[in-house]
């Protein structure tokens, strides 16, 4: 927190309110406040710095200090909606000024172009809500650039035969290649494959206030220490309060946007730390709170006027929920790689990005990467081999071996867009603040599931390439828990079947904006905070055209 | 026979977790019982020397002697040298009282499955560890019939389980937080107790003659 920072007042009608900081809110906070609008973030975690984030796994993973809280913030689950759903934590997202990105693995690839017209190129899928974007990787492409060169990401232009057109190399090199990057680098060349060093949202370089990646080997989960990994809290929020005309507001839960009788949006209401309620005034509001707390939030904001719930004329706010796939394959290696040290993927390849249905039989397509991303508790919990005793001396000797010798290839894919896969608010369940909880309903399509099974063969090869002394995966099966939580407010140009516009505007209110992952249309091929950010960077330039040209305003 | 790790990915991981086994998921869904490690880590700060705040110390022999059958002292460090005991006491202390009663329950339970089998031994830790082992075998769900007493206590296996969950997280934790007394576990593991590292990191990047020359390389073959 920086004594830059203005202090609105609540009935001080500010140009907008953003509501969560995470990759979208932070970006949207920096440049808006960047071009001279008076900005107000809610997010609903505490303000935690660098100074706050430790080693520690019991109090990173088991007490939930960076994340959203399964007592106080509980949901629901189902597979399909004629199911009663049951309590059963189901998501997780970062719950602190910076959101999910400060302790996400930071993969930072772009979208290809295929992912923006997929449906144009193969046609429609039966039973889906597969679609088209509104805008091409064309228009995306100068924002992803900045994500590059704003926040700090590493890695190297033209490496892969895969990679999008782009107008810019990367601010820095490759972070330095793990034991791991190099037994994937060589097993996947002598497998006819691309594998090239992993584009990372951590510094290979420092940058100002910021310091180059320490390879303390606490990164998924954790927050950085150091500020190299370029989380919204170490970049875009630093700048945003700078400008003088950014407040972060932490520990403000939103729980409600207000409309006037013109049906346009006139706050936010939310609850402060104490958790007396407050109505932060605003000409417009963004919504940058995730594919699972905005569309809540919509769903909240009901009223007269919006009985099914804001921006909601099409019935679709929370619906289409994707996760992406992600699916571990093990090996074991005759000498010590230490994965421990170091951050988590150095090598990456996308030569199974585009597939011919056709010819595959199913529908998919994704990436691979070498990685562990289990801290010691973690592995010895859950990445010893099947057979392996869970206690006493073989165990340990387990344990004691297969530590410094383990590493994944994992595989990373699509999911489809289901009408059916949603976010809604359970009927019974209440959060610690009584409103209704989210309740998650999730099964994926048998083409997700399909083709991660195809992916963790070709992973398996990578294994046995690479001369494993033992590997060992599990098959894919119908996921029950989601991070990367996508789709649930897709854009679109036809408001009976998207949510928000090209310009990330709602189509019924006209100064309510939304902005995160819920934006996506289709789920890309793994890794999509990239994307968030370079939509962010995107919006906030539409933005500000609106406003110039008086177009939010009345 | 004992439960493998096999079997516990299936049950605690797999169901649940869907198309894979994801360290998220596995972050998100942590036996809460762990959260004492902070609350433990203030009281190893203000406690000096240890003393046992949950169990009675004839409990907490019991305790260490279970812990030291999960993770054993061989010619490396185990539970009992990490100072397991002493992290699921402190934390007991200042959690919940739920945790309590897994413990509170539990341990007579397998008092009473040690005087089933042997009958002349008063206590867990008074067996040897053979006897131990066998004990805890006992607890396995897919003990099968004949290879041992398959005896249906669910409370109890429950605590087994959570014993076993505490013991590995007591041995792996961050040494400053409550456990893994004096990194022991870290080394039993061969994780070096440093805050940074460099490159090279392992074995197999030593080598690495850098990416150009390393496609070059591949080009030749």
């Amino acid at each position: 927190m920086t004594v830059d920072q203005p202090k609105y007042k609540t009935s001080d009608e500010v140009d907008f309110a953003i509501i969560g900081s995470g990759a979208a809110g932070g970006i949207l906070a920096k440049e808006l406040s960047t071009n001279g609008f008076r900005v107000v973030v809610l997010e609903q975690g505490p303000y935690l710095t660098e100074a706050d984030f430790t080693h520690n796994e019991i109090e990173v993973f088991a007490q939930n200090k960076l994340t959203n809280h399964p007592e106080l913030q509980p949901n629901t689950f189902r597979k399909t909606p004629d199911e009663k759903a049951k309590t059963q934590r189901a998501l997780m997202y970062g719950r602190c000024v910076g959101g999910t990105s400060v302790h996400f693995t930071a993969n930072f690839w772009r979208f290809h172009e295929i992912d923006f017209m997929e449906r144009s190129k193969i046609g429609p899928i039966a039973g889906t809500g597969f679609t088209d974007w509104p805008i091409t990787y064309a228009d995306l492409e100068p924002y992803y650039t900045k994500v590059e060169w704003e926040i700090g990401v590493s890695g190297l232009a033209g490496a892969s035969p895969f990679d999008p057109p782009r107008s810019k190399p990367y601010p820095m090199p490759p972070l330095p290649v793990k034991s791991s990057g190099v037994i994937f680098e060589r097993a996947a060349r002598k497998l006819g494959w691309h594998p090239y060093p992993a584009p990372m949202a951590i510094l290979s370089q420092p940058r100002p206030g910021r310091s180059a990646c320490v390879n303390c080997g606490f990164c998924l989960g954790f927050g950085c220490e150091v500020g190299a990994k370029s989380s919204s809290l170490a970049t875009a929020i630093r700048i945003a309060e700078k400008t003088g005309r950014c407040e972060i507001r932490p520990n403000s839960y939103v729980h409600r946007i207000e409309t006037d009788d013109k049906g346009r949006a006139v706050g936010a209401a939310y609850f402060d730390e104490k958790r007396n309620t407050h109505l932060q005034k605003a000409k417009a509001v963004i919504v940058c709170a995730n594919g699972a707390e905005t569309p809540r939030l919509l769903l909240l904001s009901a009223n007269k006027q919006f009985p099914n719930g804001l921006a909601n004329s099409s019935g679709i706010v929370g619906k289409y929920l994707m996760f992406n796939t992600y699916t571990p394959v093990f090996g074991v290696y005759e000498h010590p790689l230490n994965e421990y040290k170091g951050y988590a993927v150095s090598r990456v390849l996308h030569d199974f990005y585009e597939l011919d249905p056709q010819k595959m039989g199913f529908y998919g397509g994704g990436g691979l990467d070498a990685r562990i991303d289990f801290t010691p508790i973690g592995f010895a919990m859950g990445c010893l081999p099947p057979g392996t005793p869970r206690w006493g001396k073989d165990f340990k000797a387990a344990l004691a071996h297969d530590f410094t010798r383990t590493m994944e290839v994992s595989t990373h894919g699509t999911s489809l867009p289901l009408e059916s896969n949603s976010f809604s608010l359970d009927p019974e369940l209440k959060d610690a603040w009584g409103l209704p909880a989210l309740r998650m309903t999730y099964k994926d399509h048998p083409d997700d599931l399909k083709f991660t099974n195809w992916l963790i063969e070709r992973a398996k090869e990578v294994h046995e390439a690479a001369g494993a002394q033992k590997k060992w995966s599990y098959p894919a099966r119908e996921q029950q828990f989601g991070v990367h939580l996508l789709g649930t407010c897709r854009m679109g140009n036809d408001p009976k079947t998207s949510v928000i516009n090209a310009d990330h505007r709602t189509h019924d209110v006209k100064n309510l904006f939304l902005c995160d992952g819920s934006s996506l249309v289709t789920s890309g091929r793994g890794q999509p905070t990239m994307t968030i950010e370079a939509l962010a960077f995107r919006a906030a330039d539409r933005i500000t055209a609106l406003a110039k040209r008086g177009e939010i305003s009345a | 026979m004992t439960i493998t790790m096999n079997q516990l990915n299936r049950r605690n991981f797999l169901l649940r977790a869907g198309t894979g086994l994801s360290a998220a998921w596995v972050s998100a869904n942590w036996p809460a019982l762990l959260s004492a490690a902070t609350h433990a880590h203030e009281a190893a700060k203000a406690a000096t020397p240890p003393k046992f705040e949950f169990f009675t110390p004839e409990e907490a022999a019991e305790i260490e002697a279970i812990t030291a059958r999960i993770i054993p002292t061989d010619d490396t460090p185990g539970a009992r040298e990490a100072g397991v005991v002493y992290f699921i006491d402190r934390g007991l202390v200042t959690f919940a009282a739920d945790d309590h009663k897994t413990y509170r329950e539990g341990l007579p339970e397998l008092q009473a499955r040690v005087s089933e089998m042997f009958p002349s031994v008063p206590k867990f830790s008074g067996l040897s560890t053979e006897q131990q082992d066998a004990v805890l075998h006992s607890f396995d769900e897919n003990a099968v019939a004949g290879q041992g007493p398959r005896l249906a206590r669910p409370g109890a296996q429950n605590f087994f389980e959570t014993l076993q969950q505490h013991a590995i997280a007591g041995f792996l934790v961050d040494p400053d937080y409550g456990g893994n007394h004096d990194g022991v576990g870290w080394k039993v593991i061969g994780r070096e107790r440093e805050h940074m590292f460099q490159a090279p990191f392992g074995y197999y990047d030593r080598d690495y003659p850098g990416w150009e020359a390393a496609m070059k390389e591949a080009a030749k073959k």
